[in-house]
């Protein structure tokens, strides 16, 4: 009994939420990074999207700390480190002679893997920046922007009652949120963060990541992080770096289930290379 | 594909892939026999079949708390994600397949000493072996992870509903023709539904395959031919 039968064709399910169709932030293309003659990154080229995570993960060494300090030419303050290729922030060239490094740095904010508040009070930590920018005008002004930030990092609650205390008499995880109320405090549009709750225990981790959910809302952030679980958690890009080269990128939800190159694969499922 | 840098690792995903074929297996045969047995009126090779599935929902469990352990251990990414994924799914579908074997199995003990118009039994045994032959390419697709194999299973599985909406009609129609056919047909008729949705299970074992392989849903709509929903019969005046 031979049946002829009709079928639909197989059409693949739409995807989630991958900032796709997002305005682009960061326009990256043919960067390079050499320490001396070492060379660091190759011909590295990625759109960063606006308000939305952008995760870089890799092996210990593959480049990735490298490549997230071009993005606020935190690299030039290494004397070994030469950059070339073309970098872009809402279509301006980074490396323009007419821009000001330390606006591109307030403008692109960076937090770091081990919180480093100054060795002043709460309070001082987060006026500093707007201070020196010029960003207050009047004490008020100033105290405002001050609780604005920390309530931003989520830590206004904790330090509204010991704003003049120093700021390493917190937790670590308490530290972290007020170093990212130290960067918003100059009005950043871009956040770097690198590995920022790798030295913080999970309850504290479990803070930033959902501080930095609500920061995308407002904030372009790029993180690097070692955790694979934590980009799958906060990110919705992903991007695989390997041996100082953009191995793949994609929407965090394919990378992480289906990623395209062997390479990537192997490393995250935790395999040889 | 490289071994992890964990090998436990690697032997939990392996016990799991095992266990998906051995219920594989005992799926297979508990169809194998049900169908047998409804043929041939052997109530013993039925009364076995139940007790087969005893062992198929002991494995679906120990598959699906051995995946559970895998997830919250491993936090397993990409393929080694797909295939835990893909063995809870599978298990699930095959510990069913063997419900509905078992159900066979049962309607030959009420249907022992009953009178069978053998044309329709060939019709389920026909039926049957479709649905089996399916099943055999789909747990092979499986084990190869083969999607091209999968997706013809897919697209196939419209010939086992259609056979089904042709012998619908048939047992209609015997039961028209004699009230006394009533009880055994009814049999039957059930026995050729629980067929048609072994088919289906095995096309949900298709989809997982191409999950497992592309890391995509098949999102298309199935191959469906099971028209007996809208059968009707005019009694002969
Ligand atoms: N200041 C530096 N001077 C010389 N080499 C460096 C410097 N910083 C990083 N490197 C080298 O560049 C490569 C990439 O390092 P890095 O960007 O820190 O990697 P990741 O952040 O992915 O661990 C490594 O080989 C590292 O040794
Ligand atoms: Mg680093």
């Amino acid at each position: 009994m031979n049946q002829r039968v009709e079928v639909a064709a197989p059409v693949v399910a739409a995807g989630s939420d991958d900032a796709r169709g997002r305005p682009i932030k960061i326009v990256n293309r043919d960067v390079n990074v050499w320490y001396g003659d070492k060379r660091a990154l190759h011909d590295v080229s990625i759109d960063i999207p606006d308000r939305a995570v952008t995760a870089f993960i890799g092996p210990s060494g593959c480049g990735k700390s490298t490549f997230l300090r071009c993005m606020n030419r935190m690299n030039d303050t290494i004397p070994s480190a030469r950059v070339t290729g073309t970098i872009e922030i809402d279509g301006q060239d980074i490396h323009d002679r007419s821009l000001d490094v330390v606006q591109l740095r307030a403008r692109v904010g960076m937090v770091f893997q081990k919180p480093n508040p100054f060795a002043k009070s709460i309070y001082e930590n987060v006026a500093y920046g707007p201070r020196i920018h010029g960003l207050a005008r009047s004490k008020a002004e100033l105290d405002a922007i001050v609780e604005q930030s920390l309530k931003r990092a989520a830590l206004w609650d904790e330090a509204k009652d010991r704003l003049s205390q120093p700021g390493t008499g917190l937790s670590g995880g308490q530290q972290q949120r007020l170093c990212i109320a130290r960067a918003i405090a100059v009005d950043p549009e871009v956040i770097l963060m690198d590995e920022p709750a790798s030295a913080l225990d999970p309850i504290a981790t479990a803070r930033i990541e959902d501080l930095i959910d609500e920061l995308r809302q407002n904030y372009t952030i790029v993180i690097v992080t070692h955790n694979m679980q934590q980009a799958a958690r906060v990110s919705q890009r992903t991007a695989f770096f390997h041996l100082g080269k953009l191995v793949e990128e994609a929407s965090t939800e394919r990378m992480f289930t289906a990623p395209r190159d062997k390479r990537t694969q192997d490393y995250i499922t935790g395999r040889f290379g | 594909m490289p071994d992890h840098i964990s090998s436990a690792y690697d032997a939990e995903l392996q016990d799991l892939r095992r266990n998906v074929s051995e219920m594989g297996g005992v799926a297979e045969k508990m169809l194998t026999e049900a169908t047998d047995a409804l043929v041939r009126r052997d109530t013993p090779l039925a009364q076995a079949v139940i007790g087969a599935d005893a062992r198929l929902d002991v494995l679906q469990r120990e598959t699906e708390e051995q995946a559970i352990l895998t997830l919250v251990r491993r936090q397993p990414m990409a393929i080694d994600l797909r295939e835990t994924v893909a063995a809870i799914r599978t298990s699930g579908d095959l510990e069913r397949i063997g419900d509905l074997a078992k159900n066979i199995a049962k309607r030959v003990m009420a249907v022992s000493g009953q009178f069978q118009p053998q044309k329709i039994v060939v019709g389920v045994q026909h039926m049957s072996d479709l649905a089996l032959g399916q099943l055999k390419d789909v747990l092979d697709a499986y084990a190869q992870k083969d999607d091209r194999a999968a997706l013809d299973v897919w697209q196939r599985d419209g010939a086992i509903d259609a056979l089904y909406t042709s012998l619908f009609r048939e047992l209609l129609t015997y039961m028209m023709e004699d009230p006394r056919n009533i009880t055994f047909c009814t049999h039957l008729l059930f026995a050729a539904k629980n067929i048609e949705r072994i088919g289906d299970h095995t096309t949900n074992i298709a989809e997982t395959v191409h999950y497992l392989v592309t890391g995509e849903n098949l999102a298309g709509e199935r191959p469906k031919n099971d028209r007996s929903s809208f059968e009707t019969i005019e009694a002969e005046t």
